[in-house]
């Protein structure tokens, strides 16, 4: 495997991803990149099937329109990593800000802890092989799922009492679906979002993703594939058909 | 049903007498107007929008069609629409949605604003002779620029350009996406654009594969809904236009209905077949100043910094300091729709009620920019209601760079503005998806129409132009000197700068 090392430090987003974009263009499938300290746009755009190491914290708009490579972050993310991604992977060993994922339409994000508000935003599904996947480990601030369109949304409340305790959860919500470990409130549900029967052929559905979240960030899947989750979609594909009226 | 039925807002005959029974307006009206019973053709008249497809169909003239046959109680405050806003609200409960631009009777600024030419002391110039340069470059310019001489003794530029679009005549047609409007007239302006060198906006529908023949001719646009955006979109596209707020709906999201959303409208939004089409009312990546700066980095950085990217905003209120704002965020230029803008779809409220008149925004823009030293750092492009030539040469002597036009585009296409835009069913093949009413608009022709109208006012422009002695656009922009007000309030003509007729 053909791997790069880029230092970080100091250095300015717009060089940096100019020698990411050369590193890939020179056939690299591992760049590792230390001493990351805020810089926005990492992997903005990049194509292919690069693994990139990301030893820091990265800023905003991480893997933003990527479609194709891995990030692995060890350390937190900024606000809104995998704006608009494509496909492609990011994991992040820690927690992230807001607009986590938002406008997703294909790809996964797994975040080890917690995220801010109104992760996984509009994520939208196109085809069943362009579905958006955001798996946050720990919980979740409020609006989560707001204005969804499509794709999947999972919470596994790690260490948690209550996976979600912040409100607005999916609110506008027109497609896809949002799983929450355990037993949700109704009063944390948006205006258009419905709690549905979690059944087994649900558990069936997610446990791949359940066991390659796991197997990410070293947990055992088995108590995650051995417990109540609760299902939230749409209670209407057309939440705002009944707003108007023509002239 | 205590409130019963509206009267008719048209009522259609025909001439019995000129009628051949060729039954094209049968086939042509796809509000079912005409239906054949017998031997004779049967109208019914409250289904007609005045859309006018039958009349310019008919090879007799025997159609005719008059506004408001059965009217109202006259009141000046009680108008006809008040009643039936209220009747339809009383109805439904729900909010009222309407079609192309604001239609409330409120004066034009532009029809108040007088041009000048030359009379004996200063020679107008003659563009038949004369060369006249309407070539514009859109984005950001240098405040100074340096040289450097080569070893070779050649002057080199040293400073480095930001990309800017090369524009042939200061005229752009704006963004209509494809599933408010058709393939077909989509094809039609890329083609108009491509052969009159200028540019089109693609709306937020995604780029159509074939567009991709026009595409150093199309500005992708980036919208709250984030459709059909991914990189090779971005890389497609000449530049690249963030959509923050339209004319006709300022601070409101938009809304395609599953409807339109047919088999090619969900390719190109990448979103499922006959599934709602919502775009939020803000971006949801963008809660400040700041972060619209991160979203256009975001942008540059995504294709290496080679396309000028544009901000549209709504005019609102303060949309001197919110330009001014943009201008200092890395944007190449502001585009500043005025509350004239057209829409597929507005709540009425918002289409008649909310913003301000474009003549003021781009003044006051402008204004605000100078005033901050930062003009050169950002392009104008000013739309919302521009009809003509003449409204075209007042939008750049009040500081504009460039025009974009939309509903004027969609005229020359053969819309006749009957405002029915939402219904997909629209008979001259533009706003709609049916396939047998697309297929009505040929792309070939309708360019053509398209250019015939660029060109038009190109010519237009010209003359204008060496009229007042000006033979370079640049010399027109922001020359307020060139311009009078007639029929303006002091307020008014403080706010544009403009002297009164006389003065």
């Amino acid at each position: 495997m053909k791997t790069v090392g880029i230092d970080a430090k100091g250095m300015h987003y717009t060089p940096l991803n100019q020698k990411i974009r050369a590193a890939v263009a020179d056939g690299a499938e591992e760049i590792i990149l230390d001493n990351v300290l805020g810089q926005r746009f990492i992997g903005d755009g990049l194509r292919g099937n690069v693994r990139i190491i990301i030893n820091g914290v990265p800023g905003g708009d991480l893997g933003m329109f990527m479609s194709g490579p891995t990030c692995i972050i060890h350390g937190n993310a900024e606000h809104a990593p995998g704006n608009t991604m494509d496909s492609g992977m990011l994991v992040i060993h820690g927690s992230a800000g807001d607009a986590v994922a938002h406008s997703m339409r294909g790809g996964k994000v797994f975040v080890k802890n917690n995220i801010g508000y109104r992760g996984g935003i509009h994520m939208k599904q196109y085809e069943v092989d362009a579905r958006p996947i955001l798996v946050i480990g720990g919980t979740a601030h409020s609006f989560l799922g707001e204005y969804m369109a499509g794709g999947l949304v999972l919470v596994l409340g790690i260490g948690k009492e209550k996976a979600m305790t912040d409100r607005g959860i999916g609110s506008g919500i027109h497609g896809g679906e949002i799983v929450i470990r355990g037993e949700v409130d109704d009063y944390l549900l948006g205006v258009g979002a419905k709690k549905f029967e979690f059944t087994e052929a649900d558990l069936e559905r997610i446990a791949p993703i359940i066991k390659s979240f796991c197997e990410q960030f070293g947990y055992d899947p088995a108590e995650f594939l051995d417990t109540n989750y609760t299902r939230i979609g749409p209670a209407s594909s057309r939440p705002f058909a009944s707003k108007y009226v023509w002239e | 049903m205590t409130l019963g039925s509206v009267p008719p807002k048209f009522k259609v005959s025909i001439d019995r007498d000129q009628c051949m029974d060729c039954g094209r307006c049968i086939e042509n009206c796809s509000y079912g107007v005409y239906r054949r019973e017998g031997d004779k053709i049967l109208i019914e008249s409250r289904k007609c929008t005045a859309c006018l497809r039958c009349v310019a169909m008919c090879p007799r003239d025997a159609i005719d069609i008059t506004e408001k046959p059965i009217d109202y109680r006259p009141h000046p405050v009680w108008t006809r629409e008040a009643r039936e806003d209220i009747i339809n609200q009383a109805r439904s409960g729900k909010i009222i949605l309407s079609g192309m631009g604001n239609a409330k009777d409120l004066p034009i600024i532009y029809d108040r604003l007088l041009l000048d030419a030359c009379q004996v002391t200063n020679p107008s110039i003659d563009p038949l002779r004369e060369p006249m340069e309407l070539r514009t470059y859109i984005g950001k310019k240098p405040s100074k620029i340096k040289f450097r001489k080569t070893e070779s003794g050649d002057v080199e530029l040293e400073t480095k350009l930001a990309p800017n679009l090369k524009l042939d005549t200061p005229i752009m047609i704006g963004h209509m996406s494809f599933g408010a409007i058709s393939l077909n007239s989509q094809l039609s302006m890329a083609k108009a654009v491509a052969e009159t060198g200028t540019f089109m906006g693609t709306g937020e529908g995604g780029l159509h594969k074939k567009l991709y023949p026009y595409q150093d001719h199309m500005i992708v646009q980036v919208a709250s809904g984030r459709f059909g955006v991914n990189i090779d979109y971005l890389e497609r596209g000449a530049a690249i236009e963030i959509k923050i707020g339209q004319g006709a709906k300022p601070g409101i999201g938009g809304h395609l209905p599953g409807e339109k959303v047919n088999e090619e409208v969900s390719k190109t939004r990448m979103i499922p077949f006959g599934s709602d089409a919502i775009s939020p009312a803000p971006h949801h990546d963008i809660y400040s100043i700041e972060d619209l700066v991160q979203l256009i980095r975001s942008l540059k950085e995504a294709t290496e910094w080679k396309k000028p990217i544009f901000v549209k905003i709504a005019a609102v209120h303060n949309v001197a300091s919110i330009a001014a704002g943009i201008a200092r965020s890395s944007a190449d230029a502001v585009v500043i729709d005025g509350f004239r803008g057209g829409t597929g779809a507005a709540p009425k409220v918002f289409r008649d009620n909310v913003g301000i008149p474009i003549e003021v925004a781009i003044a006051s823009v402008d204004q605000k920019l100078r005033e901050q030293g930062v003009r050169n750092e950002i392009s104008i492009i000013a739309s919302g209601g521009i009809r003509n030539s003449a409204d075209l040469a007042k939008s750049i002597a009040l500081g504009a760079d460039s025009i974009y036009i939309g509903t004027a585009a969609l005229v020359a296409l053969g819309c006749r503005v009957c405002g029915n835009c939402y219904r997909n069913l629209c008979p001259w093949g533009i706003a709609t998806q049916r396939p047998d009413l697309v297929s009505r608009l040929d792309p070939e022709v309708g360019a053509m129409q398209v250019s015939n109208l660029i060109h038009g006012w190109t010519l237009e422009l010209s003359e204008l132009m060496g009229a007042a002695g000006i033979n370079s656009i640049e010399s027109l922009r922001g020359n307020r000197d060139r311009l009078r007000g007639y029929m303006l309030d002091e307020g008014m003509l403080k706010i544009l700068d403009v002297l009164p007729a006389g003065a």
